[in-house]
């Protein structure tokens, strides 16, 4: 039995390094599990595999001005317009707004995005 | 009437005659320079304030506003409290219950969207990953000498969770909460500082400039079965964590239901609000000059910082392994953000991402192991309270 280097603990640190071990291993098998659960429900439920949306995370942002969009993914908060404005500009406004707001990205929508020119 | 003996008295009932030990004015100026971190440097200033004006006051001799005897022993007598107990004494029964830290992970849950993570649960893995420093504060704090219950408290830590950690050291080492709550949450504040070398250090810039794939969009009915499902999981495995983690998906079913908007609001706002105030005096009040000024306070600072660089260790290297599996799809980032703190690790992910290559953006990505480092977190608490409460 390993003993503490400067006595008092009423803990072995052998028992201690198992109890690390069994404690990390039950971590990951609870969020493994959890992990598993997700997979399965999103198959169930249908959520895998939907598109995202143009909105939702900044590098969707890139077509520029869509004609007529098709029918909007499920948690899409619709397309942005942009005019003057490049898709990295665009992108790079987007996620700064949603940081800022503290908000997701596909809880926020952007309608359009002009240049201002001064 | 006697002038001099009226002064005399006057003195003598004063705080300046009780200021005895030079212990109580070194407290005093550790709250001042705690409230110049929260207040100047905005070192997590809704809770550092609240903590630093509690162990002010405290601090000043004969307030008479918290009794750490009445807090002492195996069993409270609430009637003594509620009789003879000062204002703080009234504030901390929500402590030594665990009200406050249940709340507190409401508002948590009621503010946090964890759309990222089901999008993309095998970030869970980075979660649990960034656990380890919660395991290795623990062994070192044994080694160094503590107890096992003091030990778990301490290694909590490393989960970068201010209420679980709050919650776990009320429950095995009360005594020791106001040094562990102060580290926990100063650390947290220090993330942008203290995971940025970690995370260059161990990642190569090719690795930090992955550009990872668009997430998937997560349906209502996902986000609403996700909390329900994760209650009842996480719950029959470690019944301990009930509390916590039950008002952290309660607070998030009320947002994502859909017909409890108003609840939402209140627990995100209202509720958060006052329960903060609460939470953060009581803490501050339990830094009592006797227990606090102590070479233990010195080892849980440092095991404190030793958790949370080990914790982030933990998320990269598990990044690292999955950027290799996903034949480079993953950036290895976003593993750091599985330490709780959210979202100021996810954050700082983004941050060091865009460093490596400007047009990387991840911190929708880095948000699903941070949400998962919550649950994990959670999950080492109660196991560890499961072992030693």
């Amino acid at each position: 039995m390993l003993l503490s280097l400067f006595g008092g603990s009423d803990m072995a640190l052998d028992d201690g390094l198992i109890l690390c071990v069994v404690g990390l291993l039950i971590v990951f098998a609870v969020l493994a599990f959890l992990m598993y659960f997700i997979a399965v429900m999103s198959k169930v439920v249908g959520g895998r595999g939907t598109a995202p949306a143009p909105a939702a995370a900044p590098a969707a942002a890139a077509p520029a001005a869509p004609a007529a969009p098709a029918a909007l993914a499920k948690g899409s908060c619709g397309d942005v317009k942009l005019f003057d404005v490049d898709d990295r500009t665009a992108a790079m406004l987007m996620a700064i707004v949603a940081d800022r707001l503290e908000k997701p990205l596909n809880e926020i929508r952007f309608v359009s995005m002009h240049e201002i020119e001064e | 009437m006697n002038i001099t003996e009226t002064l005399t008295n006057l003195w003598e009932s004063s705080g300046f005659a009780n200021l005895v030990d030079i212990r109580q004015l070194i407290m005093i100026l550790l709250a001042c320079f705690l409230l110049y971190l929260g207040i100047v440097r905005k070192f997590e200033p809704l809770l550092l304030v609240g903590i630093a004006f509690g162990t002010l006051i405290a601090s000043l001799p004969i307030s008479e506003l918290y009794h750490p005897e009445m807090w002492t022993g195996t069993s409270v007598n609430y009637g003594d409290v509620l009789a003879k107990g000062g204002l703080i004494d009234l504030f901390y029964i929500g402590v030594k219950t665990g009200i406050y830290p249940s709340l507190i992970f409401m508002g948590v849950g009621a503010m946090t969207d964890f759309g990222p993570m089901i999008a993309n649960p095998k970030s869970m893995i980075m979660g649990a990953a960034a656990q380890l420093g919660i395991y290795v504060a623990f062994f070192l704090a044994l080694v160094l000498g503590f107890n096992g219950n003091v030990a778990a408290s301490i290694g909590i830590i490393g989960g970068a969770d201010g209420p679980t950690a709050i919650w776990l050291t009320k429950n095995l080492a009360p005594e020791y909460l106001a040094p562990i709550a102060i580290a926990a949450y100063s650390y947290m504040a220090l993330i942008p500082l203290i995971q940025p070398p970690i995370m260059r250090a161990l990642t190569t810039k090719k690795e930090r400039e992955v550009k990872m794939e668009q997430l998937r969009n997560v349906t209502k009915t996902e986000k609403i079965i996700f909390p329900i499902a994760v209650t009842i999981i996480t719950c029959l495995v470690l019944p301990s964590v009930t509390s916590l983690l039950g008002c952290l998906m309660l607070g998030n079913l009320l947002k994502e239901c859909g017909v409890t908007d108003r609840l939402s609001d209140t627990v995100q706002n209202a509720l958060m609000n006052i329960v903060t105030i609460l939470l953060s005096i009581s803490v501050g009040a339990t830094a009592v000059y006797d227990r606090f000024l102590t070479a233990d306070t010195l080892k849980i600072v440092f095991l404190g910082l030793f958790a949370f660089g080990m914790s982030t260790v933990g998320g990269l290297l598990i990044g690292k392994v999955m950027y290799k599996l996903s034949g480079g799809k993953i950036n290895p980032l976003i593993g750091s953000a599985g330490v709780s703190a959210v979202p100021m690790a996810a954050r700082v992910s983004q941050v060091e991402g865009a460093k490596a290559n400007p047009t990387n953006f991840l911190l929708m990505h880095a948000m699903g192991p941070n949400v998962s480092g919550v649950i994990g977190s959670a999950v080492a608490a109660g196991f560890l309270f499961a072992v030693f409460g």
